[in-house]
């Protein structure tokens, strides 16, 4: 990320990281609550949306700050890999490859598109729009 | 809701999750930026090796942390500590979305060679790495 890194660049990560893994474990109870727990759908759902945002704010976000704010502290923290592995060991452990191997190639390719369209997003709304 | 009753809830249990989750995922968050700045510095900015290295430490962290204070783990603790590391540090100090845009901007100036080692690497590595921690966890809880 582009930029002099500063004391305040720390300052909006931490921030955004804070606000983004209240965000992200506030969509994890959601999700077991609605979706049930033999899938880590809090996880996908989220790095999903998280990849979505930080590919439009790349070309959308123009200044220093909000960009440290938004993509490396909100996206950030909101997204996880950890979890994700966590949860692909464990659907292994429980015997559920098939399981764990969906979780993989969906996350990979789910939040891939998702941040190749935040791009065109970002791209249409205009370059520096924010 | 009356601020007595948002009072009332963020100082009841799950106030004080959503408290230690934002603390360790803000701390998290600070770590990851301190490690995604200096990783170029170390290895050069030829490719994403800063969020690679932070995802592998996270993911090893938390499976260890995992299977420690798990039902047969050796460490007890409550699942407000469970939480603030888990959730938290290990959540917040790892990302996803740094993952999908460093590989899009390797795609993006055709470097589709690196833009698939970063996707295999970062895959394999981690959940290797959470595999270990889980591993090493074990072993320390049965003795």
């Amino acid at each position: 990320m582009e930029g002099a890194v500063t004391v305040e660049s720390y300052l909006w990560v931490m921030l955004g990281s804070a606000l983004g893994g209240v965000g992200r474990y506030g969509c994890a109870v959601l999700a077991v609550r609605h979706l049930g727990e033999s899938f880590p759908w809090g996880t996908l759902g989220v790095n999903i949306l998280g990849s979505f945002v930080i590919g439009l704010a790349d070309v959308a976000v123009a200044s220093g700050g909000a960009r440290y704010l938004l993509m490396a502290g909100l996206c950030g923290g909101y997204t996880t890999f950890s979890a994700f592995s966590l949860q692909t060991l464990n659907l292994l452990h429980e015997g559920h490859a098939a399981r764990a191997a969906a979780n993989v190639v969906a996350s990979v390719a789910a939040c891939l598109v998702s941040v190749w369209l935040g791009h065109l997003a970002g791209f249409a709304l205009g370059r520096g729009w924010l | 809701m009356t601020p007595s009753r948002i009072w009332e809830w963020m100082s009841g249990p799950r106030g004080a999750i959503y408290f230690w989750i934002a603390l360790g995922s803000g701390l998290g968050g600070v770590a990851r930026l301190w490690c995604a700045n200096m990783a170029p510095l170390v290895f050069g900015e030829a490719f994403p090796w800063g969020i690679l290295l932070v995802n592998i430490a996270g993911s090893f962290v938390i499976g260890l942390f995992f299977a420690l204070t798990g039902p047969e783990g050796r460490l007890q603790v409550s699942t407000t500590a469970r939480q603030f590391v888990m959730t938290g540090l290990c959540g917040g100090y790892t990302t996803f979305s740094a993952f999908s845009l460093d590989t899009l901007h390797l795609m993006r100036d055709g470097r589709v060679l690196a833009a698939g080692a970063n996707v295999v690497l970062s895959v394999a590595l981690c959940i290797g790495a959470a595999w270990l921690g889980h591993a090493a966890a074990s072993r320390l809880s049965r003795r």
